[in-house]
């Protein structure tokens, strides 16, 4: 078992013949990843190795019932190709791209709020890597293998990092997701958290925030509530000055919201132990799991 | 982005918000100009993007053409918290009668816009939301619907605003609103709006900020600029298109990835160190960004010693490495660099050092070990 994407995920990639969209969707296909489809206006009927490119998403899914968008497009056309895919009857959409304006987030999220068959994960993120299974988007799958640590973060590199500390010690991963470090994520910690928690191969759940909102302090409220599971945490950012945007668009102190001592305090309130280095995380990880050797 | 006072209130009279008549000016003789073309008493005000202006003497009232040139000449230049005054907004100075507050926030938690009104204006909102928040009258707005004329009428009659300035005060909230939207703000604030003594409503001073993330669709404000604020290694990254951000320490910060950057700066001040930068080289990096990257990061005299801390996913790191190595060799670094590489051709990148042989450069197999390594190193350099 995993989340989210796995051996049942039939993929449609919009932007897939883009330079950065066909190369790593050629990585996810080697990878495993059943790639059905791809979308690109105007250039129907062609293919990327084998891949058929389809003008709409609607026709993509009625030709290869493709059930998970990738979306790749520049930002100013993310919000559009994310309603697109979800008004095809897209259940699982995985944003990948950057810079996507807050405005545009905003109104992409009210609007696939109102469709409860419908997950978003992103804009601005890694995607999601279900080791053994399919990976859907950009994470390196060469660091992570099947095991049952559920990883959540809102950062790419860092969760490899954390991934890397993990794997050298012996431990895989059921599913990494990146919900990516933007202001309005499609998924919140919440959410996927949500779903490790039901998921039975999950035995130890890792979140990796960072500074900027308040999605760490209501998960660790989620957790005390509704979680079993044991929770690892990290959080990022926690020397940075305020009223600075630390290269995630959603990564800033405002004034006095969005500071990381804060969200480390709500997370250990609740008994969810926070690493304060990536190293720390993973040796804690490793205490908790008992040692032993997934 | 953050703009200032003046630029805010430009941007706000595209949506028709009543305001003071009011002009900039960067020296004394166009702010005696501005302060003769908008008439007295006029507010003479420094612009500089921090609190406490006033206080700091950087606010003036002239009451005649002798004063303006006396508060002009005395506020340009005036040093206000390390940032140097080089622009005025000079304004016809308001009569006030009541001060108010009114604010739209992009409320992330929520996910929609959430627009503030209070009667208490012209004092510190966080104080007044702390002590008594029954004062500021609050709603979510579901961006798929708007503002309406019935949102701005709840605010004003739940804020408690005086009888006969409901309708001016909702007028502009609901303006507030359509400036915040249509600027994609993420933060619109009117500290104070003020109530005259002929009742109009007007809005004395503007704060805002808008999306970088949007700025493409909207040029002009993409071009304001702030001659007070500008920092020579931030102004020179932006040019390169890197993301950097200055810091107060000596240790200079090369990494990959938002998260891995910030977790870095953590562990750097973990071991006792003080970074000088924030760095992010993004995925994929070339040698070519990794050396115009070097240069902005060695640019900053305090830099005495840089930590290179990557974890190769899409980007590689014997690419990074060979960045490292022609940067060295063009650039001729007097200070020394720890470098920690891991993940994507990791071994291939650190026989490429090793082979080079680079004066100055060592290499770390973790992360804390380098951090750790460089902060020694930065103390002994500045022993």
């Amino acid at each position: 078992m995993s989340i989210l994407v796995g051996t049942d995920t039939r993929l449609c990639v919009s932007g897939l013949t883009g330079r950065e969209g066909s190369f790593h969707t050629l990585n996810n296909r080697s990878y495993g990843t059943n790639v059905v489809a791809g979308v690109t206006p105007g250039k129907g009927g062609q293919d990327v190795e084998g891949i058929p490119v389809f003008n709409t998403f609607r026709e993509a899914v009625a030709a290869t019932a493709a059930n998970t968008a990738m979306i790749f497009v520049p930002a100013r056309f993310a919000a559009d190709s994310i309603l697109e895919a979800e008004d095809a009857g897209i259940a699982t959409i995985i944003a990948i791209t950057e810079g996507v304006p807050a405005h545009d987030e905003l109104l992409v999220y009210n609007t696939l709020a109102r469709n409860p068959g419908v997950r978003l994960i992103g804009p601005n993120c890694p995607g999601v890597l279900s080791p053994g299974e399919a990976n859907v988007g950009i994470i390196p799958a060469q660091f992570f293998k099947q095991g049952n640590v559920g990883v959540v973060s809102r950062s790419g590199t860092l969760t490899y990092q954390i991934g890397n500390e993990l794997a050298q010690r012996g431990f895989g991963n059921s599913t990494i997701v990146g919900i990516g470090g933007d202001p309005v994520p499609g998924s919140s910690f919440i959410d996927i958290i949500a779903l490790f928690e039901a998921d039975p191969q999950t035995e130890l759940i890792v979140m990796s925030g960072e500074i900027g909102g308040t999605a760490e302090e209501e998960a660790a409220a989620y957790i005390a509530e509704h979680v079993s599971k044991p929770v690892v945490g990290y959080i990022a950012g926690l020397t940075a000055p305020p009223g600075k945007t630390m290269g995630h668009a959603g990564a800033i102190v405002s004034g006095s919201s969005g500071g990381g001592a804060a969200k480390v305090q709500a997370l250990e309130a609740v008994g969810v132990r926070v690493g304060r280095t990536p190293t720390q995380v993973a040796a804690i990880a490793v205490e908790v799991l008992g040692g032993q050797r997934s | 982005m953050d703009l200032l006072e003046y630029q805010g209130k430009q941007l706000f009279a595209r949506y028709g918000m009543a305001q003071s008549p009011g002009r900039a000016a960067r020296d004394v003789d166009s702010a005696v100009a501005a302060a003769e073309a908008v008439g007295y008493p006029c507010a003479i005000k420094a612009q500089v993007k921090i609190g406490g202006r006033g206080k700091a003497g950087g606010i003036k009232i002239a009451g005649d053409v002798s004063q303006a040139r006396e508060h002009a000449s005395a506020i340009l230049g005036m040093d206000i918290r390390g940032l140097v005054v080089q622009e005025l907004w000079i304004e016809r100075a308001a009569e006030i009668e009541d001060e108010y507050y009114a604010a739209v926030v992009f409320d992330r938690s929520a996910k929609k816009p959430l627009v503030m009104l209070s009667t208490r204006g012209g004092v510190d909102i966080e104080a007044v939301a702390a002590e008594t928040p029954e004062a500021i009258a609050t709603l979510h707005v579901d961006p798929l619907v708007g503002f309406k004329p019935f949102h701005g009428r709840r605010l004003a009659f739940e804020a408690g605003v005086a009888p006969d300035v409901v309708r001016g005060v909702a007028e502009l909230v609901g303006q507030l609103y359509a400036a915040f939207v249509g600027e994609e703000a993420m933060l619109a604030e009117v500290n104070p709006m003020v109530v005259t003594p002929a009742r109009e409503v007007l809005a004395l001073d503007a704060k805002v900020t808008l999306d970088s993330n949007a700025l493409f669709r909207h040029p002009d404000n993409a071009a304001l600029t702030d001659p007070s604020d500008v920092d020579p290694q931030e102004s020179m990254a932006k040019e390169r298109g890197l993301t950097y951000v200055k810091l107060d320490g000596d240790i200079g910060i090369f990494g990959n990835g938002a998260g891995l950057v910030m977790s870095t700066l953590d562990v750097v001040a973990g071991a006792g160190g003080a970074p000088a930068n924030f760095l992010d080289a993004g995925g994929g990096a070339k040698a070519e960004s990794i050396v115009a990257a070097i240069e902005v990061i060695l640019s900053d005299a305090k830099v005495r010693a840089v930590l290179f801390n990557v974890f190769g996913g899409i980007t590689r790191c014997d690419e990074v490495a060979r960045g490292l190595i022609e940067a060295v060799r063009i650039l001729s670094p007097t200070v020394p660099f720890v470098v920690r590489l891991d993940g994507t051709n990791d071994v291939e990148a650190r026989e490429l050092l090793a082979a080079a042989e680079l004066p100055g450069v060592v290499t770390e197999a973790t992360m804390d070990g380098a951090a750790a390594r460089v902060v020694a190193m930065a103390a002994e350099a500045s022993a």
